[in-house]
């Protein structure tokens, strides 16, 4: 009888209705193992946990991982917080174990085996887009050493999201996409919305409150939020077949736990919208800094099906009153400036909290072609000038890596602060233009992180059997919350040639020379001979007679 | 004699002389208008996936994402007909190579196996000398050449060359070279390695023409030789006999506009004798056993390790997201010592020579 190390699975799905009318949904597979994958020999019985990320984490000695891949921009402002935050496009970060001797090239080549894994251009990640920040990213799991040279960050900001990277990473739930929650991963629908993200997060977690002994724990989340003009429908009306074109029909076998979650707390009473079926189940939870009631049906449960073998849930709405609680952190960013040489990044951050003030930790990463004046970073908030407490700034290098700049800023209450800074386009050599720079060239996501103040107390109770939305981040103090926003990626044009101009310039050269020299050298080098025009047909008949003659010809 | 029934039937099961079957499909052509190519590209992989060929022989490369496009009207689809029959795209496809990865230099490294040690499985053609492969390229070409991207081209005489590579380090048994681009066949004029077929849409100097046109989405969906392909190998199934004969007939001039054409003298076997599923199925050769096989042990988790004498393991904490006084007084990370760059040992050099010019090497001692 062989043993191996006992592992979990469970899988959510929390439907929040937003103010707007859109709605979001928000998918969490999570597979506990107590494995360990440092182990001298290796780990060879896979059960729940996928195969190639446990191959992954023991060949490239892997302490933490996180990837997503996005496609949208979220928006605080009309959508509130998101439980797993994530920028547009690809977006990675890792934190080595200590065994590791060179971080970068093992970097570079776990970049190439995710590419393959996931269908991405993650190969593309290399030295001139990796920064490695100095207090963001904290890791999200098990440590106490943070050593942050064996943290990597990389963005990718152009790359596309669709089925080919879905495909993958269906594949790597143990129901894949056949049975449970992940039936309602269909594509075309999730693609069709105004913001899809799916990630996967591999961390070591506590095994019990203990806390002496670590497992892994793999999550893979999908947000989405479906738009409800988009999506055709006439009155605010909202089911899972509307969203996912599917119903549930049964749990994922594998699952210890399988439930949904729909946040009812702006609906104590049923006055604003109507859930069908109903159920008795409730559950109160904190998270994002709020206490949020839901309705919670436990698909293990035969019941929650019904007599039809499914469900479909219908959220109906029947007013339209209600307002959204304001985010108390939100950012934008943009490029300020006109022409083709210079230009200004502002970063505007926004407190609205009316009496609390809390830091904030801002980490920009620039490329190199966009050359940053740091003699004109100003941080202004009110109007008057704000220093922050803690600045890290890494110059750039041509090709070779990005800047870094890193700032910690306290947000007075109630206020705008605004971080802006001056920078030059550079030309870059004709060959490093992508196929089509008149598209322009991506800036990633500036990530601000902080601790912002909640409205109620936060559990920090780290082990207690909580749902999995709200133990992602966690949590040390009560009174704060972490939570970590992106801005907007920037597009900016650079000065592109004219990439017709070689051809043109060849065939103007050439036809130059051609013409001019070889004019001129045939006028010196070219002999002439005077030639004997052809004579007529009867001239040469009569000298063929003079010669048979023995005359002379004429 | 049971015996002698057993190699006959050995020898008809191993004719075609393959183990394995590759294909490499190409789509070369990025922009929105470009969405046949894509469209074309992702039909050939429908059907060669269809027809058995697993995700893990398929190196499937895509200049550009038509599928979730945001001008694309139904996202995440791929439509190779007028009223939205066949969604190409499915829902289960891989793309190896997407976006700016599509390059005359990863195309020909893909085929000669040339790649950096840290490319992952699915990005390498790994076929030895007992495979068939299929390589099908798709979008704007001209005469001797196919255009990558907008930006650079590969001609006829590099193609030949990878080929004859390919051949060298036997990583082919038969090869069926497809190509669905303007002239297309003067891209295998210059081919000289063995046991290459190859057929193209469209002879020199006449165009490839696209099929119909989409008002919904507005650009044109398929190119008509890939899309009368489609027609005919949706017709095959994986025991079917048809064979390449009946390939050369897809889409005629009545059809087509253009004159399709085909190579056959480098190919060592009669086109009649060569079946479709020789290059676009997979090869599944069953081994019938009577033999009982023992399972190994069930296997059984693991309880919960009870608390054994060591109470006196560290315990585990989660680190502090945002530790705003450890990061206030963070100490800068020390930097490396580098030596002096050679731009300032040459500035200090020219100074001190100078120096030493117009004031003479005697006021060294006063420095020392």
């Amino acid at each position: 009888m062989k043993l191996i190390p006992k592992d979990d699975f469970q899988e959510e799905l929390v439907i929040r209705p937003l103010h707007s009318g859109d709605i979001y949904a928000s998918f969490q597979f999570r597979t506990l193992w107590d494995t360990d994958f440092m182990r001298e020999n290796k780990v060879s019985h896979y059960r729940l946990f996928p195969k190639s990320l446990g191959q992954v984490i023991s060949k490239f000695s892997v302490r933490e991982l996180h990837i997503s891949f996005t496609q949208g921009y979220w928006r605080t402002m009309q959508w509130g917080q998101p439980f797993i935050p994530s920028p547009p496009g690809a977006e990675l970060w890792v934190w080595f174990q200590d065994s590791v001797t060179d971080v970068d090239a093992t970097w570079k080549e776990l970049t190439n085996v995710l590419s393959g894994i996931f269908c991405a251009s993650l190969n593309f990640i290399d030295s001139t887009n990796t920064v490695q920040p100095s207090a963001s990213f904290k890791p999200l799991g098990i440590g106490n050493v943070t050593d942050h040279s064996f943290l990597r960050y990389a963005t990718l900001p152009r790359e596309i999201v669709c089925t080919e990277n879905l495909t993958p990473w269906k594949k790597l739930l143990p129901c894949g996409s056949k049975a449970g929650l992940a039936v309602l991963l269909k594509s075309e629908k999730l693609f069709h919305s105004s913001f899809h993200s799916q990630a996967v997060h591999i961390r070591s977690v506590c095994q019990d409150w203990q806390c002496k002994t670590t497992s892994w724990e793999l999550r893979q989340t999908v947000n989405s939020v479906f738009d409800l003009h988009n999506s055709g429908q006439a009155k605010r009306e909202w089911s899972l077949f509307k969203m996912f074109s599917r119903t549930l029909t049964e749990a994922c076998p594998l699952a210890s736990s399988s439930k949904l979650y729909i946040d009812i707390t702006d609906n104590p009473q049923g006055e604003q919208f109507e859930l069908s079926p109903a159920t008795s189940l409730l559950s109160q939870a904190v998270v994002l800094g709020d206490r949020r009631t839901f309705s919670v049906y436990d698909l293990t449960q035969e019941t929650t099906f019904g007599s039809v073998r499914s469900l479909n849930l219908l959220i109906r709405w029947k007013s339209n009153e209600g307002e959204m609680l304001r985010p108390l952190l939100h950012a934008e960013r943009y490029v300020a400036g006109y022409g083709l040489q210079t230009g200004e990044i502002h970063t505007l951050m926004y407190n609205n909290h009316p009496y609390r003030s809390f830091p904030v930790l801002l980490l920009d990463s620039v490329p190199w072609y966009l050359r940053l004046y740091i003699h004109t970073l100003s941080v202004t908030s009110k109007g008057k000038d704000n220093k922050p407490s803690y600045i890290h700034y890494e110059p750039s290098k041509d090709r070779v890596k990005p800047h870094l700049l890193e700032m910690l800023i306290q947000l007075p209450p109630n206020s705008v602060t605004e971080v802006t800074v001056q920078f030059e386009r550079a030309l870059l050599k004709w060959t490093e233009y992508p196929p089509d720079p008149n598209h322009g060239f991506y800036v990633g996501s500036s990530v601000i992180s902080s601790l912002v103040p909640s409205t109620v107390a936060m559990d920090t109770n780290s082990t207690r059997e909580r749902p999995l939305f709200s133990s992602f981040f966690p949590c040390k103090e009560e009174s704060s919350y972490f939570v970590r926003i992106y801005t907007e990626p920037l597009l900016v044009n650079l000065p592109t040639p004219d990439f017709s101009m070689p051809y043109n310039v060849i065939c103007l050269t050439c036809t130059v020379v051609a013409v001019g020299y070889g004019s001129l050298y045939n006028l010196l080098t070219r002999s002439f001979q005077i030639e004997e025009p052809n004579p007529g047909l009867a001239k040469r008949i009569a000298n063929v007679i003079r010669k048979m003659r023995g005359v002379p010809p004429l | 004699c049971a015996l002698h029934v057993i190699c006959c039937n050995a020898g008809q099961f191993f004719s075609s002389g393959h183990t394995n079957n590759w294909a490499v499909l190409v789509c070369t052509s990025r922009f929105w208008f470009n969405y046949r190519h894509v469209a074309n590209t992702l039909s050939v992989y429908r059907s060669v996936k269809r027809l058995g060929i697993p995700d893990s022989h398929i190196v499937l490369m895509l200049a550009d994402d038509m599928a979730c496009n945001h001008r694309n009207p139904k996202p995440a689809t791929v439509f190779s007909h007028k009223n939205m029959e066949l969604n190409v795209y499915g829902d289960d496809v891989e793309v190896d190579y997407r976006g700016y990865e599509v390059t005359v230099e990863n195309f020909l490294r893909v085929l000669t196996g040339r790649l950096p040690p840290s490319t992952p499985r699915s990005k390498r053609l790994l076929s030895d000398d007992r495979s068939n492969i299929l390589i099908y390229l798709t979008g704007h070409g001209g005469n001797g050449f196919l255009k990558f991207q907008d930006s650079e081209e590969i001609s006829n005489v590099e193609l030949a060359d990878a080929f004859e590579q390919m051949w060298q380090k036997r990583r082919y048994n038969e090869l069926l070279f497809i190509i669905d681009t303007c002239q297309g066949a003067s891209m295998y004029e210059r081919f000289y390695s063995p046991n290459i077929m190859a057929l193209a849409s469209s002879q020199v100097g006449e165009d490839s023409l696209s099929h119909q046109p989409d008002l919904a989405i507005g650009v044109h969906l398929m190119d008509r030789y890939t899309f009368y392909m489609l027609e005919f190998l949706e017709d095959i199934h994986p025991a079917s006999k048809t064979n390449m004969n009946d390939l050369f007939k897809v889409c005629p001039k009545s059809q087509c506009v253009s004159t399709p054409g085909h190579r056959t003298d480098l190919f060592l076997r009669d086109p009649g004798s060569v079946l479709i599923t020789d290059f676009f199925g997979s090869v599944r050769k069953v081994e019938l056993t009577m033999d009982a096989i023992n399972l190994t042990d069930p296997i059984k988790q693991m309880e919960e390790n009870p608390v054994n004498g060591e109470e006196q393991k560290e315990v585990y904490s989660y680190a502090d997201q945002l530790p705003v006084s450890e990061i206030i007084h963070q100490k800068p990370k020390q930097k490396d010592w580098h030596p002096p760059d050679g731009f300032i040992l040459g500035l200090w050099t020219l100074i001190l020579l100078v120096f030493f010019k117009t004031y003479g090497i005697k006021h060294l001692k006063h420095i020392f």
